[in-house]
């Protein structure tokens, strides 16, 4: 095991699989040169050259259309969004056309592509640029959704996606970057759709993932002070979810709280309480609560941005509510 | 083929000087008072963010003034404008208060957009300042939406778009042109050239160069100005302006400028994509102490005047800071407020 940085880690992965695939490049904006807006592919470019490592200019409808291009005739692009707003400008890309080309196609082409950034909110960036969007990327059959919370999972999931045949929606985040954590010495693959306990309890579930993994286990060990034995647990892939590790856990504990950056409306965490109400209805000692970002876009105000965000507080409160103290 | 303006082919600019254009002493100073504010204004910003009063992004348009002052002074007060994230700069131009610009830096409720926005997203619907936009090319067809929604109203009023020339790669920039062209929408659209989007040369981006000749492909009318000197900034866009308020058309302009300072707080003035070198060389250039230069030797201004100048300007920006430090923030309350009408 050694200790490095998020951005480090996700650095390995995509490094590792361009040496072992030449079919392997990636290009987005400030990728080379610059050597990435938030350095996640520092040093790449010196390795690999400007055949794969491609800055491009800011057309994120284009390159990732002509990322897709390129997956249909068997290269493994890896598109860097500087952030996933931005991304935005692409959905028309990755939802008509990396998500369908498969199935339209009766399976005659497969899009081998992974779209990567910074997904959520970092710090007073303001509503046009703290935008969390795991949640409309998984409702689009065709797409694979991935939002990692350690270096670990981030590598090891990353050099699944980049192997996996299918488009892969890659979400990572800006105030993680520089977490470090301890992650595996030599090869190792994370699998794509199973899920990871993070700290195991039998009093209550947490289901988070990416950032709010963190909020989440902080909540637990504030709430192991009062003698509530919290259970973490992380799916990593949105889509496919890890539907077992999320029922195992509930039906052991009976009670769970679901915490997601995202707004309420149509959520992640809504599509898995439908899950856990529908297989696991009988195990539940108390509705499910859900912590959500505020149903607003966010705001600029530091004190705002504050109560607009999933807190502490508010993930303890919530699960004081599931266990009726 | 669309209307030739005199500022169409590069060599055919004339150097037309404020005699020619009708320009008032009074007026010359206020162009000069104008780029200074902005100056010292954002100077202080970039203080401010040190000290962590201002978070986010927090993009300076500092070594661009005279591109907006210039522009902004050849409009009228019923035209609209509309802005990107650097866009304190045109914010101060048309006149905005810098306390209430300062006040929404710091995410105060006293701010321009009442803290909700920051530093990328500064509105003031009293003076058709129609935003700053945070999404590169997002806000340029809704320029086009303004000059549309001026001719369907039967008004005479002229729609500006200010972005840089990173954005002209996007694909809603050349969607815009077109509508533009195709319905004759009076909108000037100003490209802010400063050479880089964020890291990234014009040369590493552009197919072609010379952004300006983009318009070509629409038969719009276009040309390009020096963006350093105030006065060829206000001489292009107003004749841009008063064109398409006479015959509806629009005009695509490219401000050739250069930005003194990162692309943002978090980057370098110098790095990996340009040399202090460079920098330096461009900042002999400085449209500030250029025009001060020019007013001096005119005998428009005396030193005593600029150097009052500054002392008021000063007290201007301390005003703003100590206003934005005492106001409230917004109340929790209005979080939920404005999603909805
Ligand atoms: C669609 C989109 N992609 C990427 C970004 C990140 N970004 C913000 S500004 C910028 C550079 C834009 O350069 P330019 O348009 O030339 O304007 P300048 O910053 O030089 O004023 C980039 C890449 C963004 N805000 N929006």
């Amino acid at each position: 095991m050694t200790m490095i940085a998020f951005r480090e880690a996700l650095n390995q992965a995509m490094s590792e699989e361009m040496e072992r695939d030449s079919n392997v490049f990636i290009m987005g904006e400030e990728v080379a040169q610059y050597q990435g807006a938030y350095k996640v592919s520092q040093g790449m470019l010196q390795k690999f050259g400007e055949k794969r490592v491609i800055d491009t200019p800011i057309t994120e409808a284009g390159f990732a259309g002509l990322g897709i291009g390129a997956a249909m005739i068997g290269l493994r692009p890896i598109v860097e969004m500087m952030t996933w707003n931005f991304a935005i400008l692409a959905f028309d890309q990755l939802f008509n056309n990396a998500a369908k080309i498969r199935y339209m196609s009766g399976g005659q082409f497969k899009v081998p592509i992974v779209v990567r950034g910074p997904s959520g909110a970092a710090h007073a960036l303001g509503a046009q640029h703290s935008q969390s969007f795991e949640s409309m990327l998984a409702h689009i059959p065709g797409l694979i959704v991935i939002a990692p919370s350690t270096p670990a999972d981030g590598k090891g999931l990353l050099k699944s996606a980049i192997r996996d045949d299918n488009p892969v929606m890659f979400m990572e985040s800006e105030m993680m970057y520089g977490q470090k954590g301890e992650v595996p010495d030599g090869e190792y693959v994370t699998p794509i759709g199973v899920g990871d306990v993070k700290r195991e309890g039998k009093d209550v579930t947490i289901i988070a993932w990416s950032k709010m993994i963190h909020v989440a286990l902080a909540a637990a060990e504030q709430l192991a002070n009062e003698g509530v034995e919290t259970e973490v647990i992380d799916p990593r892939t949105i889509r496919p979810l890890d539907e077992t590790m999320i029922l195992d856990s509930v039906k052991k504990t009976n009670r769970c709280v679901i915490v997601e950056e995202a707004w309420p409306f149509a959520s992640t965490g809504k599509e898995i309480a439908s899950r856990i109400y529908t297989k696991a209805f009988d195990f539940l000692d108390a509705p499910i609560e859900h912590v959500n970002g505020a149903d607003v876009p966010m705001p600029y105000a530091h004190n705002l941005e504050k109560l607009m965000l999933p807190s502490i507080p508010r993930v303890v409160d919530a699960v004081k509510k599931v266990l009726y103290r | 083929m669309a209307t030739v303006l005199s500022m169409k082919e590069p060599k055919e600019i004339k150097k037309l000087r404020w005699k020619d254009l009708g320009l008032s002493h009074s007026q010359l100073v206020d162009f000069y008072k104008r780029m200074l504010l902005i100056r010292r204004f954002e100077e202080r910003a970039a203080q401010e963010y040190g000290k962590s009063k201002i978070g986010g992004f927090c993009h300076l348009y500092i070594g661009q003034e005279a591109v907006g002052v210039g522009a902004i002074e050849a409009l009228r007060d019923d035209d609209y404008i509309f802005s990107a994230y650097r866009d304190h700069g045109h914010a101060l131009a048309r006149g905005m208060d810098p306390k209430s610009i300062m006040a929404e830096l710091f995410g105060k409720f006293t701010g321009c957009s009442k803290g909700m926005g920051g530093s990328m997203h500064m509105f003031d619907v009293t003076r058709n300042f129609m935003g700053g936009y945070g999404i590169v090319g997002g806000h340029i067809p809704l320029a086009a939406g303004t000059a549309f929604g001026s001719k369907y109203l039967g008004k005479d009023s002229v729609t500006v778009c200010f972005f840089g020339e990173a954005a002209a790669n996007q694909g809603v920039f050349h969607e815009t042109l077109n509508l533009a062209a195709l319905w004759k929408l009076p909108v000037v659209f100003i490209c802010e050239n400063n050479r880089y989007g964020m890291g990234t040369a014009v040369e590493r981006a552009h197919a072609v160069w010379d952004i300006y000749q983009k318009a070509s492909a629409y038969d719009m009318a276009r040309g390009w100005f020096d963006g350093m000197d105030v006065i060829e900034s206000y001489r292009a866009v107003k004749e841009a302006v008063d064109h398409a308020r006479k015959s509806n058309e629009p005009t695509l302009l490219e401000a050739r400028t250069y930005r003194f300072r990162g692309h943002s707080m978090s980057d370098p003035i110098h790095g990996h994509y340009r040399t202090k070198e460079e920098v330096e060389e461009q900042k002999k250039s400085d449209p500030i102490p250029r025009f001060a230069e020019e007013l001096l030797h005119a005998g428009i201004v005396t030193q005593a005047a600029i150097d009052e100048m500054e002392a008021e300007i000063k007290d201007v920006v301390n005003e703003a800071v100590d206003f934005a430090d005492r106001s409230p923030e917004p109340p929790p309350e209005f979080l939920y407020e404005n999603v909805y009408v």
